[in-house]
């Protein structure tokens, strides 16, 4: 039996992790290497790495983080942000990512996510989608939520997934940062679309909402967070164990 | 020292820094000399199996692993590189394997539920099903990562360790010297590593 995965993201801006709510409002929370080696000995499934600086000195900052972080993290690596061409993708794979998440280098570049997938399989590349409702419907937002695309979610999403992007991380801006639980409406909406693993992103506070999204939707594949596990809000050992008790499969590490 | 065989296929950055995790040296190569020289082989491989056996062939390493492993060297392959050890694959068309061990790659399209994705992503317990000195130092149930979309098939006798996805699919495979791994083990956290160790203490 599959286990459902449990990702934290970390956003990383000139070396150090930061967390925004909405979008806005950064905080410095820690070390991304000291970071990504806790959660790896607490149990989380995968970590996702994304880099939300602007400036050359800070990628190439970024990319050093992220050597050094795969260097002593036994588990798969996601790596995002600022990703618009191969050549980026080539950059992150070489300082040992596994996978590539793409949103609005695909925006741009509808070629990316096929070319990507050519060269690297279709199991590295990684849609991430940023969806908030705009008069009752799902729209695709880029530029890290600031602009609307004009684009439909779901058609957007299985046009990616058609070009060969191998999982979809779904970002409800409306519940993220809110803590009030995952979106659930969007999310059932994706997994109906899309035959790959779909990740579900935005809105946890607390570990019921994590049980009410994979009972609800059991073919969610995966949950994100960030905040909710930087400050310790939900501990990784506990929402397993919690999972587990609930008939959730969970990877439960034993010591 | 353990030679990590570098025929132009996948990222072999996690695969070193595993090895080094371990206080093992490990080199990525493509040098025959190096090869020959190594205590043991790791055959890595991500992507398509057609083009990675192509590779083998055309850089004349597929030659060199034979004769090592025919010389009693032990040899790892982790995922494409396990999926290599066989006679064929079935992956869009038909392509001619090593040969190491008897069984065919098949896509899990079509041999599994439809209700289940593919490509195969994510954590699995490990199911053992026979001894082997892989699994001396990790537990049955333990959880490993896998990525892939077609897996090994008629090769009853050579499995050690399955995962449940719809059906048992083939986790693991070992005959003598020859060993291949499903999943990633240099991503698959402590029970991963514990595998690569036991792979360059025990066998």
């Amino acid at each position: 039996m599959i286990t459902k995965r449990i990702i934290p993201c970390l956003d990383v801006r000139d070396g150090r992790v930061v967390k925004g709510v909405n979008f806005e409002g950064l905080r410095d929370v820690a070390s991304p290497v000291d970071l990504a080696k806790y959660y790896s000995d607490e149990g989380a499934d995968e970590l996702v790495f994304y880099d939300i600086t602007a400036s050359a000195e800070g990628r190439a900052l970024f990319t050093d983080i992220l050597t050094e972080a795969a260097k002593n993290v036994f588990i798969p690596l996601t790596v995002g942000g600022g990703i618009n061409s191969v050549a980026d993708f080539d950059r992150v794979l070489k300082c040992g990512a596994d996978k590539v998440s793409v949103n609005s280098g695909a925006i741009k570049d509808p070629d990316l996510v096929g070319k990507a997938a050519r060269l690297y399989g279709d199991q590295c590349v990684v849609l991430s989608a940023d969806i908030k409702r705009v008069e009752g419907k799902f729209m695709i937002f880029a530029k890290g939520g600031r602009e609307n695309t004009g684009l439909e979610a779901i058609e957007w999403i299985k046009r990616c997934v058609g070009n060969g992007a191998g999982e979809v991380v779904v970002n409800s801006m409306d519940t993220d940062g809110v803590k009030q639980g995952f979106d659930l409406e969007l999310l059932g909406k994706v997994c109906d679309a899309v035959s790959v693993p779909v990740i579900a992103s935005g809105g946890a506070g607390c570990t019921e909402d994590f049980i009410k999204l994979f009972k609800t939707l059991p073919k969610v594949d995966a949950g994100l967070a960030a905040s909710v596990f930087h400050f310790g809000e939900i501990k990784i050992p506990e929402l397993k164990a919690a999972m587990a008790e609930n008939g959730i499969p969970a990877r439960l590490l034993k010591k | 020292m353990i030679a990590i065989i570098d025929y132009g296929v996948g990222n072999l950055f996690s695969l070193k820094s595993s090895f080094a995790a371990i206080g093992e040296e490990a080199f990525a190569t493509g040098d025959p000399d190096i090869i020959r020289k190594a205590d043991k082989l790791i055959l890595p491989g991500v992507g398509a199996f057609e083009d990675a056996s192509l590779k083998l062939k055309e850089s004349g390493m597929a030659g060199i692993i034979k004769e090592e492993v025919s010389s009693g060297k032990p040899l790892l392959g982790i995922c494409l590189g396990m999926q290599l050890l066989f006679e064929k694959s079935l992956e869009y068309g038909e392509h001619e394997g090593l040969g190491l061990i008897k069984g065919v790659v098949k896509p899990m399209e079509g041999l599994i539920s439809p209700e289940l994705k593919v490509p195969h992503i994510g954590w699995n317990p490990l199911i053992i099903k026979k001894e082997h000195p892989l699994f001396s130092r990790i537990n049955n149930g333990d959880c490993v990562y896998f990525v892939h979309s077609f897996f090994a098939d008629e090769c009853e006798e050579a499995v050690i360790a399955t995962a449940e996805y719809d059906k048992e699919l083939t986790a693991a495979v070992a005959k003598d010297n020859v060993c291949g791994c499903q999943f990633h083990p240099e991503k698959s956290g402590d029970v991963g590593l514990n595998i690569l160790r036991a792979f360059c203490k025990e066998m």
